[in-house]
């Protein structure tokens, strides 16, 4: 036979073009992905592209085959590239023409049609091919398969067995990983009875545990297809050349009138090997998509091996392809791919199944956690070192999936509750991830930020996560969002976030997180807010947003030593009073426990009405709050109350709320009342790194809701205490964490105290309990307040006794102001109160 | 606007400010820690918050309602949205306050 070899293909007008020859062999997924990244980086222009494929088709997404086995898609429903895209795309097509060699040498690839073609730049993506385990009576003769008997691997294959299923009644499956399991699926749909045989234990082993394995048994027995593991088939039975059955190692036999062979696939490397290049378990390229041995060939897909892995999934396939392209046109030289983290995410015969990274902790330190709830087919694992996802199975419910490829693809920072990585159990919305959520989403719901908003930011040139708040406002408000905020910053700069050194300040002026900060205060005794700036911030310069959190730390730290400048507090703290909307302020009484009395409620009533209150209202803390007063008002109005200040505007400690307790209530078991007092006695305006709201509620019942307080008391009958802390029901709900249970009321005071001391001492500004208690770990608050593990529980009740010694009635005040003009107006011109009057 | 006195220097404690009526205008004086003084606008753009008692530093203002961050020299909002007047003023040997509309504004 004379061949013609085909070289510098002519244009249109006969003219030889100066282009390269591309050749592409292999016209499946991963070889036009190819094609189609080279095209779009202009590869029209420096290359003639020609693709051999040996199946007569164009591109199909073999992924969905089993779709069309099932009769739900249509065969013409999974094409990629029909034969009209080639044409237009000027990517000339051998379709059902097959590379039978190549010689790089001469640089020609010559096919079973007698074709020889020159190439500059060869593609290699000849994919795998179905494995068929030895097995006597399988083969009709060297190349045919015994009639009934099928691989699972291509369009053919599928129509093949949709002809052959027709009128048969049982099929047995080899195989029961993904792609056995989906023709069990796919044949039960065509009214066949259906067996899996698997020759392990456990089903999907490649991406499945036992647990998981177990759990998706069941879910497939209950579909109603019978699973045989821990079989292997040595024979396959028939009569008259077609399959009545199957024969076991163990002599057992299942009979059948179909038999699918879906044991695995082996790359096809048959033509690499042939032409000199270096084969291991498939072509071994290097991070350009390179065959090791030769620069002018790239390979791509099921048939390359790329630093030991081989990847049979569609998205390392699309990463490869990208890197290939951007090498192959020049646009990009030092394009390498580094390899991909395994996740995927199906349906695996009608069950939702998501796999990536480890099936299991392999470390000691991992942390590992799972759930099984076989009854509904649900089972989850997650793997986490140093913080990180670096594993994940869901099977029966994928719902968080999206979050967890992202967090593992990325190494996004997880909630401290782990069990949020499995379910929504009402934590802050940090765990939706930030790329399935809509660009017009709400992200700050204070200051009506948008994810659009967040990512315009982000492209802007805004690299830190701190610098798209500030210039936002994103996560100002109540902060709740802080989280979200971060991962859309990450995802939207790509990973690239810079990191923001001052995350880790206590105040973004001074240089020092808190431990650092705290001993340097104490070793250069440090007293007033000026002097921490002088001595400690860069260039010793004041910073407005830092002042209010030193403050706080130095009266926690020194107590009644702390050199108290009112420069350095906040308005509220300034004139001990809450700043509403207009201007004015809201006053609240000390009012211990919420208990109160006639004459208490007849002098509140008349200080209202001579000061025309706009509104009274009752706190969530259980305390009368008199809204809209004017500033110069507030000492004249403390003086005509005679009341001590309720503290409802500092970050300090706020409330206890109670039950009526044993006393009245028929169901009381302690009397929390009397305790809610003396506790709010004792830790009155202790200041904070954050709110401390407290509960005492007299029986399980819990209608003082002391579960979700930063500190909760419960009376449980038999005379004893539980004490919960780290709970939260503003923006977000956290229930409190079990610190002690303990017999005395007086040991409740003592453990309080305890826990306000560690925790302002440890929490970071602004740090409420709920975030502070799981990040610290309960357990090691536990050994520390409760059991004195680290021997400071003497030291901690000792400072504590020094604050609250130091408590004085800021109300005082009103008598004597400390400063000029402190409860002189701001708004001299301006009518007060411009809030509503009721 | 022409210089007014507007106060004493007693009348503002050191790190904080106090606002004046000046003309029909409402202005906020502060006192800086090196004892100079600042003059803005006293009314906060965004939300008509007192600016006279935010928190503040060598350089900026912090609204207390929202905190929006003011440039105590230009009267500049830090994150771009609008900015507040700013007035020029000097306490005389007397301690007297003056203010006075800046040449530039």
């Amino acid at each position: 036979m004379t061949t013609l070899l085909q070289t510098s293909p002519t244009d249109h007008a006969g003219q030889p073009t100066t282009k390269a020859q591309l050749v592409v062999i292999g016209n499946g997924m991963a070889g036009v992905r190819a094609i189609e990244e080279i095209l779009s980086r202009n590869g029209r222009e420096s290359f003639d592209i020609t693709v051999f494929g040996d199946e007569p088709y164009g591109n199909y997404n073999r992924i969905l085959l089993s779709n069309v086995l099932a009769g739900s898609d249509d065969t013409a429903e999974i094409y990629l590239n029909p034969i009209d895209w080639y044409t237009d795309n000027d990517v000339d097509l051998r379709a059902g023409v097959r590379v039978v060699r190549i010689d790089r040498f001469a640089r020609v690839v010559q096919a079973d049609d007698g074709t020889a073609m020159r190439y500059d730049r060869l593609i290699i993506a000849t994919g795998s091919r179905s494995f068929f385990p030895p097995m006597d009576g399988m083969w009709a003769d060297d190349k045919t398969l015994t009639s009934g008997v099928f691989g699972f691997r291509s369009l053919d294959d599928c129509a093949a067995m949709i002809d052959y299923a027709a009128g048969k009644s049982k099929a047995v499956i080899i195989g029961g990983g993904l792609l056995g399991l989906e023709a069990a699926r796919g044949l039960q749909s065509r009214g066949l009875t259906v067996d899996v045989v698997h020759a392990t234990p456990t089903l999907m082993n490649a991406q499945l545990d036992d647990a998981a394995g177990a759990i998706l048994r069941r879910s497939v027995e209950n579909i109603g297809i019978t699973v045989h593991t821990e079989k292997r088939t040595t024979r396959v039975l028939s009569d008259g050349g077609s399959i009545t059955g199957i024969a076991f190692a163990d002599g057992t036999e299942v009979d059948c009138d179909m038999l699918v062979v879906s044991a695995g696939i082996r790359p096809n490397v048959g033509l690499a090997q042939r032409a000199g290049l270096t084969v291991e378990r498939a072509i071994v390229v290097d991070d350009h998509m390179r065959s090791i041995d030769d620069d002018d060939i790239y390979v791509v897909g099921e048939c390359a091996q790329h630093r030991g892995q081989v990847y049979g999934l569609v998205a390392p396939l699309w990463e490869q392809a990208a890197v290939l392209a951007d090498h192959l046109t020049g646009t990009d030289n030092r394009a390498a791919y580094h390899g991909s983290r395994m996740a995927t995410k199906l349906k695996v015969a009608g069950v939702d199944v998501a796999a990536m990274g480890l099936k299991a902790p392999e470390r000691e330190d991992d942390e590992f956690v799972q759930f099984s709830e076989p009854r509904h087919g649900i089972y989850k694992t997650i793997v986490v070192r140093d913080g990180k996802l670096v594993g994940a199975t869901l099977v029966g419910d994928v719902s968080k999936v999206a979050f967890l490829m992202q967090a593992f693809d990325r190494g996004l920072p997880l909630p401290e509750e782990r069990i949020a990585l499995m379910f929504d159990i009402g934590t802050p919305p940090a765990e939706v991830g930030a790329a399935e959520l809509s660009d017009d989403a709400q992200v700050c719901n204070c200051n009506g930020v948008s994810k659009a908003t967040l990512v315009a930011c982000v492209q802007g040139g805004e690299r830190s996560v701190a610098g798209v708040m500030a210039a936002t406002r994103a996560g100002k408000g109540c902060g709740s969002c802080k989280t979200l905020v971060a991962q859309i910053v990450d995802w939207a700069a790509g990973g690239a976030v810079e990191d923001d050194p001052t995350a880790n300040w206590y105040v973004p002026g001074v240089p020092y997180a808190k431990p650092e900060l705290m001993r340097l205060i104490r070793e250069l005794e440090l007293h007033s807010v000026s002097s921490v700036f002088a001595a400690l911030a860069v260039d010793g310069r004041e910073d407005a947003a830092s002042k209010m959190g030193l403050a706080s730390l130095l009266q926690m730290m020194w107590a009644d030593e702390f050199v108290d400048e009112r420069d350095a507090r906040f308005v509220n703290d300034r004139v001990h009073a809450n700043i509403q909307r207009d201007g004015t302020f809201s006053v609240v009484p000390q009012m211990k426990g919420g208990v109160t009395s006639s004459a208490q409620l007849r002098t509140i009533a008349d200080v209202a009405d001579k000061y025309a209150v706009p509104m009274i209202k009752l706190t969530g803390g259980q305390r009368i709050d008199l809204l809209g007063v004017r500033k110069e008002d507030l000492p004249a109005v403390w003086a005509d109350l005679g009341m001590p200040s309720g503290f409802a505007y500092g970050k300090s400690f706020r409330t206890v709320k109670t039950c009526v307790g044993a006393d009245f209530c028929r169901f009381g078991v302690g009397d929390s009342t009397a305790l809610g007092i003396a506790i709010e006695e004792r830790f009155q305006g202790i200041a904070g790194p954050g709110k401390m709201k407290l509960a005492v509620t007299g029986c399980p019942r819990n209608c003082a809701e002391a579960l979700c307080k930063d500190l909760g008391v419960v009376a449980v009958d038999g005379g004893r205490w539980e004490i919960y802390v780290g709970g939260a029901a503003g923006a977000h709900i956290r229930k409190g964490d079990l610190l002690a249970t303990v017999d005395d009321p007086q040991d409740v005071i003592v453990l309080t105290g305890r826990f306000l001391q560690y925790y302002r001492e440890n929490a970071n500004w602004l740090e409420r309990t709920y975030a502070w208690v799981p990040r610290f770990g309960i357990d090691r608050i536990r050994a520390v307040v409760v059991d004195d593990s680290e021997g400071i529980a003497d030291r901690l009740d000792q400072d504590m006794q020094k604050a609250v010694a130091a408590y004085r009635d800021p109300w005082k005040d009103g008598a004597e102001p400390v400063t000029p003009g402190q409860f002189r107006t701001s708004l001299p011109l301006t009518v007060l109160p411009q809030v509503p009057v009721r | 606007m022409t210089a007014h006195v507007v106060g004493t220097v007693e009348e503002i404690p050191i790190g904080e400010g106090r606002a004046f009526a000046v003309d029909g205008t409402q202005v906020a004086v502060y006192r800086l820690r090196d004892g100079s003084l600042r003059a803005l606008a006293a009314v906060c753009p965004h939300k008509g918050g007192p600016l006279a008692d935010g928190l503040m530093d060598g350089r900026v203002v912090v609204c207390p309602l929202h905190g929006h961050t003011y440039d105590l020299v230009t009267g500049t909002e830090l994150g771009g949205s609008d900015a507040v007047c700013a007035y020029t003023a000097t306490v005389a040997e007397d301690g007297t306050i003056l203010v006075e509309g800046r040449a530039d504004g």
